[in-house]
């Protein structure tokens, strides 16, 4: 049994059902983020999960005892919310002090929990402010040091991140991971961005109209995709389209061009199927034996700086594949006729 | 979108005569028909009969007389202020936080404005019509209830029949202001309460009626300035039977009490100072609540 | 929750009944007039009184002038204060306060004494001056929500744009301002035109106090003489102010489908 145990939770807004059997077990201290689009259902879970929402079947055990019939207040749940929900009316100390204050602590206990809570997020000389003279980084800081401030058995980030600028989007991603370390505290973090959710977490779920697609460390999600939303919505890809042509063999056409996987696949043959590959595995120029090697030519070429995004024509398909840039290589013309060599290994076979 | 209009070629130039004769008009209105009226009141209150600076039309005021309109008024004022302040903001956080539906809503905030702006004669006619002597609802409790409201020394035309009628307009212009206010209260700051531990109370205690402090007040400046200045209604509804100050300085002006017109100013003066200072107050606190909804 | 739902239900029942009841009240009673029963017989002598034909008519007429100068006074102003001289708005805008901070009975004593027959300019010595300061008095009073309204309005389009446009096809300050500004802030100009007129229809103070016979003094002393008219009228008032609201209403919606909002 894990720390934090979310068991065939289930939630209708009416007649619409936007969580689906959702099953997860947390373990203590670990970081787990649930990755989607909007409307996933990813926020209705951790709203649940928060004592916001009532499941409408289910059950969520935090540390073995079934907490689905407590209110949000009686949880000792830390929360961080998208639009930071600083009290406007309370100054930075009073806003980090507030949970224990509702805890009826003595004056001193609060100021030097205010005191850490405020070291521990970087923000010491700013007690005395009211938010609106903060910054948004500055005011999401005071957010999670007041969601920690009640030493709260789970910490659940509401896309904490998406209301601030680029830059201070990531200082701020690395230093939540580091606080969370510190503290071993078990978190759940919530958001749309793929790149914060593989960066950060110990494993990541990733959530498609209302089901769980996949739970995995963020190795597995990118690199083993399990259904065609994750492959799409993790990374970029490329989705060729192909034709079964012998499963037990592993050969499938794309276009009239056969390339051999050398493992057997299922379905039969005349199935379609998509190979999805990473941009990063393909490679311009044949290499070496025991890869598949396809012919066409250049369709575009997009510089973005350290990487050269190269688009080829193969067999009427788009393969786009990132070489680094070299200074005294510049990049191949518009037309010209190339040969791009993928590893069998790193094509995946996705049901189409 | 002014600079690219200054920066125009010379040419326009002797235009920005013509802009300045767009505005003359509305200065000179004023002038003429705000600013002159009432620094001509404000002077003669200084003044006596003989134009010399003096202090005495103030301290008229004193009067036993004139000091008990203006109690009566100010009393009268700051009850329905208070009152319309209470019975407003439940019925606002009714249609706010209350999970009603949403037409229901949006009928209501119609209504207000309706309300709001039918004060004057009709509502004082509206009032009689139910509360008087032969009114629906004086007839309608004898007959149903047996309970005989003028018996127990109810009476339309009276202080308590003036604030009901007040709180007519009062109530509903407390809803127009504060239900802005109250869709400001953001649902992550009671969310974020619950989960630190705060119950709905500890809720409203710590985080909502702080923040909805300065509206709450700054409207009940506003509604005791709004009530002060009400002159119509208490006319049509008393007559002049009940002395609060503005019905004095009506009969003052109508009766041509020119005896001494010096009173009158300094009744109107008055009149002005404490509008203005309610309203001043109105400003201030706006200003404070308007800091923090960003 | 439902606890919640049920305390407010009961909140805005308890008020539903405290704001109907005088509707209905008065309703009642002006229906009442004739002993055997219901019937419209107040509303009908009201309606075929002379007085109240004359006095309604003149307060019609005098708060459509209070409308007309109201836009010829303020439409101006907002639009050269916004384009021209975004200083003077603070001034402006006070001074377009002042008529809610200054108790109506305040201004027109002032009026009685500046503008007397002893004074420079002895506009209530003739009828003509006198309902021309009973005019501009009402258009004081209506300051506050026309340029509300009117600024509003301005704001949510571009007139500096506008204006260079207009200027750059030939078209001069009158006509920019009749032709280009007004129609576009028009829903504006009439949700404070239809604000003033409810306020001027039924006005008393001012009417009383400069002795003009206008609608609010012809129902001040229907109220001291008769018993169930002063409800019809009241009535017949209550009418024109929903009518009012309710036509504010209805142009705002409508102006979220016919202009362009940036």
């Amino acid at each position: 049994m894990a720390f934090l145990d979310i068991l065939h939770l289930e939630k209708s807004f009416g007649a619409q059902r936007v969580v689906k059997d959702f099953n997860l077990g947390i373990e203590k201290g670990e970081f787990i983020s649930f990755l989607g689009p909007s409307g996933c259902g990813k926020t209705t879970v951790l709203r649940m999960v928060a004592g916001f929402e009532t499941p409408t079947s289910g059950a969520i055990c935090i540390d073995g005892r079934d907490v689905s019939g407590l209110a949000a207040n009686r949880r000792n749940i830390g929360m961080v919310f998208q639009a930071y929900a600083l009290f406007p009316n309370l100054t930075v100390e009073q806003n980090i002090g507030f949970g224990l204050r509702i805890k009826g602590e003595g004056k001193a206990a609060i100021s030097a929990r205010v005191g850490e809570m405020l070291e521990l997020v970087g923000l010491p000389k700013l007690g005395e402010r009211y938010p609106f003279q903060l910054s948004g980084g500055q005011q999401q800081r005071v957010a999670l040091a007041r969601a920690l401030a009640i030493r709260p058995q789970v910490l659940l980030l509401d896309e904490p991140l998406s209301a601030l600028d680029a830059k201070i989007r990531t200082s701020l991603r690395e230093e939540i991971r580091r606080i969370q370390r510190e503290l071993g505290i078990t978190t759940i973090f919530v958001t749309h961005d793929q790149e914060e959710a593989l960066s950060m977490s110990d494993r990541v779920v990733v959530m498609h109209q209302g089901i769980a697609d996949q739970v995995g460390t963020p190795f597995e999600i990118y690199n083993r995709p399990a259904t065609r939303f994750v492959a799409q919505f993790v990374g970029t890809l490329n989705l060729l389209d192909a034709r079964l042509l012998d499963a037990a063999a592993g050969r499938v056409g794309l276009g009239d061009i056969p390339v051999a996987l050398n493992r057997e696949l299922p379905g039969r043959v005349g199935d379609r199927l998509s190979l999805a590959l990473r941009p990063e595995t393909v490679v311009l120029g044949r290499k070496d034996e025991g890869s598949v090697v396809l012919s066409g030519h250049i369709a575009e070429v997009h510089f973005l700086g350290s990487v050269i995004r190269i688009r080829v024509a193969v067999a009427g398909q788009i393969v786009s594949l990132d070489t680094f840039n070299q200074p005294d290589t510049p990049p191949p013309s518009i037309g010209t006729p190339v040969e791009v060599s993928i590893s069998d290994r790193d094509l995946l076979v996705l049901a189409a | 979108m002014t600079t690219s209009v200054a920066s125009l070629p010379a040419a326009f130039r002797p235009r920005q005569v013509l802009s300045w004769l767009g505005v003359a008009p509305f200065f000179l209105f004023a002038t003429l028909f705000l600013i002159l009226p009432t620094l001509n009141i404000v002077l003669g209150a200084f003044r006596n009969a003989e134009g010399q600076v003096t202090l005495d039309n103030l301290g008229k005021l004193l009067a036993p007389s004139i000091r008990s309109a203006f109690w009566i008024s100010i009393e009268l004022s700051l009850l329905t202020a208070v009152l319309g302040c209470l019975f407003g903001f439940l019925i606002a956080a009714a249609i706010t936080l209350g999970g009603l539906p949403r037409p229901l809503r949006s009928a209501i905030l119609t209504f207000s404005g309706v309300a709001s702006n039918f004060a004057g004669v009709p509502l004082a006619f509206a009032f009689i019509a139910t509360l008087g002597r032969l009114g629906l609802v004086t007839m309608l409790l004898r007959h149903w209830f047996g309970i005989n409201l003028y018996g127990a020394g109810f009476n339309i035309v009276s202080f308590l029949g003036l604030a009901l009628t007040y709180l007519y307009f009062q109530i509903p212009l407390m809803v127009l202001i504060i239900t802005p206010a109250l869709e400001g209260l953001r649902r992550e700051w009671r969310e974020a309460a619950e989960s630190l531990g705060a119950n709905g109370f500890q809720y409203w205690r710590l985080v909502a009626l702080p923040v909805l402090w300065p509206s709450l007040l700054g409207t009940l400046a506003l509604l005791f300035a709004n009530a002060f200045g009400a002159v119509a209604t208490a006319i049509a509804l008393t007559g002049s039977s009940l002395s609060i100050a503005p019905i004095v300085l009506f009969a003052q002006i109508r009766g041509d009490v020119l005896n001494d017109p010096h009173l009158g100013y300094a009744i109107a003066f008055a009149m002005i100072l404490l509008t203005a200072i309610a309203n001043a107050i109105y400003i201030l606190l706006r200003m404070r609540a308007e800091r923090w909804v960003k | 929750m439902t606890e919640r739902r049920l305390w407010s239900w009961l909140a805005v029942a308890l008020g539903g009944l405290y704001f109907l009841l005088p509707l209905v009240g008065m309703f009642d009673f002006s229906m009442r007039m004739q002993r055997d029963g219901y019937s419209f017989e107040a509303y009908r002598v009201v309606l075929a009184d002379p007085q109240f034909q004359q006095t309604f008519g003149y307060s019609v007429v005098l708060a459509l002038l209070t409308i007309a100068l109201g836009i010829l006074i303020v439409v101006p102003t907002a639009y050269f204060v916004r384009l021209r001289f975004p200083g003077l708005r603070p001034i402006v805008e006070f001074l377009t306060l002042l008529p809610l901070v200054i108790p109506p009975i305040v201004i027109v004593f002032g009026y009685i004494r500046i503008y007397n027959t002893s004074s420079v300019l002895p506009l209530t010595g003739s009828w003509w001056g006198t309902n021309l300061l009973l005019l501009f008095g009402y258009a004081t009073l209506s300051l506050p929500y026309m340029y509300r309204s009117v600024d509003t309005g301005l704001r949510t389009i571009d007139i500096g744009s506008l204006t260079e446009a207009a200027q750059s096809l030939g078209a001069g300050w009158a006509r920019i301002l009749a032709v280009v500004i007004l129609p576009n802030v028009f829903v504006s100009v009439l949700s404070g035109a239809f604000l003033t007129f409810a306020i001027v229809i039924g006005e008393y103070v001012f009417a009383a106090l400069l002795n003009v016979g206008s609608f609010g003094p012809y129902m001040v002393w229907m109220g001291g003489n008769r018993a169930y008219e002063p409800s019809a009228l009241a009535v017949v008032a209550f009418a024109i102010t929903w009518a009012c609201m309710g036509l504010i209403q209805l142009f705002t919606r409508f102006s979220k489908f016919s202009t362009v909002r940036r």
